[in-house]
Order: C-alpha cells, then structure tokens, then sequence
C-alpha cells in the first residue's frame, strides 16, 4: 500500500488541475453578460493555488521512478508558476474586448493544463512521463495560438505549430526509439549505465537532440518561430517564449546531464556548433525586422544559443547557471512584452517605427521597456548581466574560450538592435506618436514586479547559492 | 515473434516509413496529407518500439506501452490539428500550404 503522503510530491499539478475545474465549474454558473467577472477571479484563485504550493515537502520519487520530485524541481516549477500568473496579470485587457468574452474559461483552462505538462515533464523520471508531459504541453498551445478566430494569422500560426510540433515529436520520438533498442529500458537512470557510443545510440540521440531542438527553437530548427509568434495573440507569445521554452531547455539539461553522461564529449561538440549557429543566425535575422514580435522571436532565438552555451559547462555550475538565467529570463522577456501588450491593446501598433517618439507620451511604459532591452542585452547594473556572466563561466570552467568570444561578440552585436529600439523610443521624432494611456491595475502590478526583479535580483546573490546548493541533488 | 522473418525486416520496414513520411512532409502541399504524412512518421516509431521490445527484450512491456501511448497522444494530435485546418478551410476555402503564406520570414 502507498503511502498517501508521497502524492503531495505532485502538489503543483494537482493544484494546477483543480484550479482549472473550479475556473470551468465557474465559468458555467456565470452569465453570458457577467463573464468579465472570470478574469479577476482565475487570476486571484491562480495566485492562491501558488503560494499554497510554495509549501515545502521532503523530496522522494513516485510511481517507481517515473515522478521525481526534489528541491530543485519544485523550485523550477515555482518559476514556473510565477511566469504564468505574470502572463494572466498582462492579458487582463486582452480578454476584456468584446469578441474574447465567450472564450474567457477556455483562455486560463488551456493555459493552466499546458502548465500541468510541463511540470510533469520537468520531474520525469522516465522517457514515457516525458513525452506525455511534453505533448500536454504542446497540443493546447497551437488552440491558443488560433485563439484569433477571425484573424487569418492567428490560424496560419496555429497549423503551423501544430502539424510542426507533431513533425518534431515523430523525429524525437524515433530517437527515442533506437535508444530503447539500444538499452532496453526506458527509465533515465537504467539507460544511462547503459549509453556508449555505439552507432544505433549516436544515431537515436541525433533525432532525440533534433527533436528538441524544434521545442526550444534553435537553428536550424527555427524557422516556425517567428510566425507562430508573429500570428499568437501577444500574452500567448509571451508565454511560448518564456514559460515552454524554460521547461524544454531544463529537462533537456537534465537529459543530457544524467541520461547521456557517458557520452558528454559527443554532445558537447554537438552543442558547440548549434550554439555558435543559433547565436548568430538569431542575432542577424532580429536585426531586420520592423515588428516587435518577430524581433523579440529572433531575440528569443539568440537568447537559446547563449542558454546552450551555459550547458557547456556540465555539472552542478551549469545546471545552476541555467536555472539562474531562466529565472531572470522570465522578468526580462516578460517585461518587454508586457508593454508591448499595453501598446498593442491601446493603440494597435505593434511595429518598431509605430514606437518613435514613446518617450514624449508614455515615460513609465518607455522606461520599462529600456529597463528589459538592456536586460536581454545583458548591460552590467540589470538582471541579464548576472545571468549571461554566470553561463560564460559555467563554460570557462571547462575551458571553451573561443565558444566564449563568439557568444561575447554576438551580445554586442545584439546591442546594436536593442539600442535601435531604444532610440526609436527616446531620440527619434514623431508627428503622431501612441498618445497617452493608462493600463489596466492587474498589467501595471506585473510590470512594477518585472522591474524591480530586474533591478535588485542581480544583487541578492542568496538566489544564485540556493539554486547551487539544490541542484547538488543530480549529481 | 514470428518463424522466419528476422527483426532486421521490420527495422527496414519502419526506417521506411519514417523517411516516406519525413519526404512526403516536406514535399505534400495540402495540409491533410501533410498530417497523414506525420501519422506515418508517429507509426514506424510505434513499429520500432514493439520489434524492440518483442525481439530483444521479451520479458518485458515498456515498449508496448509506450506504443499505447504513442497511439492516444497522436490521436488527440490529430483531432487539434484537423480543427486548425478547418478553421483555414473557412478563411481562404481552400487548404493547399502555398495559400498559408501570409508571414515570411
């Protein structure tokens, strides 16, 4: 018989679940007229489920392996969590136009069970929790991504993330495939005394590594990025460039880190090229866009090339570095599109030279936005700095110096194009610039939070040694 | 198992598939061969998983539920993916990919 403590190992999701009953049971006592009332309440009842799992409990693994749950797990999901409650405060106004009332449930529904995949895949302990949490995740997303019904982008973005992330699971899952022929097993830790380098595993780990890449959008794997998140409704783009991104790039790490230990000089060259390619291939291709979601795609892009270049450095330093940036990531990127969400839905401008002349009219929104660019830009007093330094010595530490001088020239050619938008909004004239608006409270709240973790989170360096004494536990 | 035929004709088998389906991916233009396209690919992995587990490691049944679920996940991949596509349907009345280019680059 189990013992029914160890089920509170899955506190996260199971709360995540029943938050999303409550919210449909909500939704369907509600009024067609009243169903405004839904945005307030999900959001506070997500806020709620939140601090309730901040709750600790001691680590240990269900399901004969398969669920694993530990300090470093829970303290990603709580991330996590964190990120999606900063995308629900952003999409208040979003949700409030008349077209979207219908659709209010379904928007936190969908949202909350793709959260629950990832939590599921983040503490996998075999490759079958993984997929079906990896899937969970991405099926719902291409329906947020069409949540547009009557904009030809929005379905264009939906079927081309779906039938592509079908595609990428096929290739990953034929991976997987071979290294189950391979070793006989799929629980990552029977498989990793069973990996060598023998021609079926290498040949399997290429498709698992293809497969991945798709989900964390490196190149050459990319090319969907930016139309989907071209075609999403802005808060969903958000949230495909920080919140699935994060998860896939950390069980990613995991996997490679535990499952594919033997053959970490393989991976590593692998990793090589696809981070200088991803760097720079991003880096190049943001610099010639002229609306705001298609440049912070490619950004996130870039962004993916310095995250590989972190896992270079294996073992706990690396698993810290990254955990470390993700964390910072998610108010950085968050941040940046939270404003341009609070312009899109004031005005409908959502092109770069649309920004000129920002200054004038909306200082605060402006200012923001500088705040995050420079972040992602990783400029020493912010946030982005502390978190690109650690992953460059977490890579140091094994002695990838040339790796390293490509990612440092790669950040300063990324200053060029985050200044350019920086300049649009403080120097460059504008007879009709966005005129003066106030957002709703919920987006005003999450963009103070995103820029006071930007300003103060580079200081407390108790985060950094918490996530370095938690992830002693993979190794 | 069965007499007479080896493990290495169901691999060619499956490897097949899985190429046909990665080709006709790339090459189909109507969006519901594309989909048939990735249901062969999700059908030779399912293929692999059971001749692994039937032919080298018999006392066992992780590859045969990994196919079950293989099966259900690309079901419901389907079933979202079809929706998608009607919804195209009723925008531009029709479903070839060359149509789907609104974004580029």
């Amino acid at each position: 018989m189990m013992d029914f403590k160890y089920i509170l190992l899955m506190r996260h999701e199971l709360l995540l679940v029943l938050v999303a009953v409550i919210i449909l049971i909500f939704d369907f006592l509600t009024d067609r007229e009243k169903k405004n009332r839904l945005i307030p309440f999900s959001i506070y009842l997500f806020a709620g489920a939140m601090l309730v799992s901040f709750f600790p409990v001691k680590p240990g693994v269900l399901f004969g392996g398969s669920f694993q749950g530990n300090a470093l797990t829970d303290f990603f999901k709580d991330i996590l969590n964190l990120a999606l409650l900063i995308v629900f405060m952003q999409s208040e106004g979003y949700l409030r136009k008349e077209e979207n009332r219908e659709k209010i449930a379904e928007y936190f529904v969908l949202l909350i069970l793709t959260l629950v995949g990832m939590d599921y895949m983040v503490s996998s302990g075999d490759f079958l929790t993984f997929y079906v949490g990896l899937e969970t995740a991405s099926i719902p997303l291409a329906g947020l991504v069409a949540y547009d019904k009557f904009k030809s982008r929005s379905a264009e973005g939906g079927v081309k993330l779906i039938l592509l992330s079908a595609l990428s699971s096929g290739v990953l899952l034929f991976g997987l495939s071979l290294v189950y022929g391979a070793t006989g097993s799929i629980y990552f830790s029977d498989i990793a005394k069973h990996i060598t380098a023998s021609p079926l595993i290498i040949l399997g780990f290429i498709f698992f590594l293809s497969g991945m890449g798709f989900k964390i959008s490196l190149v050459p794997f990319h090319l969907w990025t930016a139309d989907v998140y071209e075609g999403a409704p802005m808060s969903i783009t958000a949230y495909l460039s920080v919140v699935s991104k994060g998860a896939a790039v950390f069980i990613l790490t995991i996997i490679l880190y535990k499952v594919f230990k033997n053959i970490t000089g393989l991976w590593e060259t692998a990793l090589y090229a696809l981070a200088i390619l991803t760097m720079t291939v991003g880096n190049l291709f943001a610099i010639r866009q002229n609306n705001i979601k298609r440049f912070l795609a490619f950004s996130s892009i870039a962004q993916a090339g310095f995250i590989l270049v972190g896992i270079m450095g294996t073992g706990s330093l690396g698993m810290t570095s990254i955990v470390y940036f993700i964390l910072i990531y998610v108010f950085t990127n968050l941040g940046a599109f939270g404003v341009a969400s609070a312009i899109f839905n004031a005005s409908g401008v959502e092109t770069i030279s649309g920004y000129n002349g920002l200054y004038k009219t909306n200082p605060r929104l402006s200012l923001i936005m500088m705040l995050s660019l420079f972040s992602l830009a990783g400029i020493p007093p912010v946030a982005g700095f502390f978190g690109k330094f650690f992953m460059f010595t977490s890579a140091g530490s094994k002695g990838y110096f040339i790796l390293i001088l490509i990612g440092v020239l790669n950040a300063t050619i990324s200053l060029y194009y985050y200044l350019m938008v920086v300049k649009a909004m403080f120097i460059n004239k504008n007879d009709h610039p966005v005129p003066y608006f106030r957002s709703p409270n919920f987006l005003r709240f999450s963009l103070l939070l995103c820029s006071i973790a930007l300003v103060f989170i580079g200081f407390a360096g108790g985060i950094f040694e918490y996530i370095m004494s938690v992830s002693h536990v993979l190794f | 198992m069965i007499q007479g035929i080896s493990i290495y004709h169901f691999l060619i088998v499956s490897t097949l598939m899985f190429f046909i389906g990665i080709a006709g991916f790339i090459i189909r233009q109507n969006l519901i061969t594309i989909l048939l396209s990735v249901e062969l690919i999700l059908n030779s992995v399912v293929i692999n998983f059971l001749v692994f587990n039937r032919y080298l490691y018999p006392d066992q049944l992780q590859g045969h539920f990994f196919a079950l679920f293989i099966i259900g996940v690309a079901a419901a991949e389907a079933s979202v993916a079809i929706a998608l596509i009607i919804n195209i349907y009723r925008r531009i009345h029709n479903i070839e990919s060359d149509n789907v280019n609104e974004m580029k680059y």
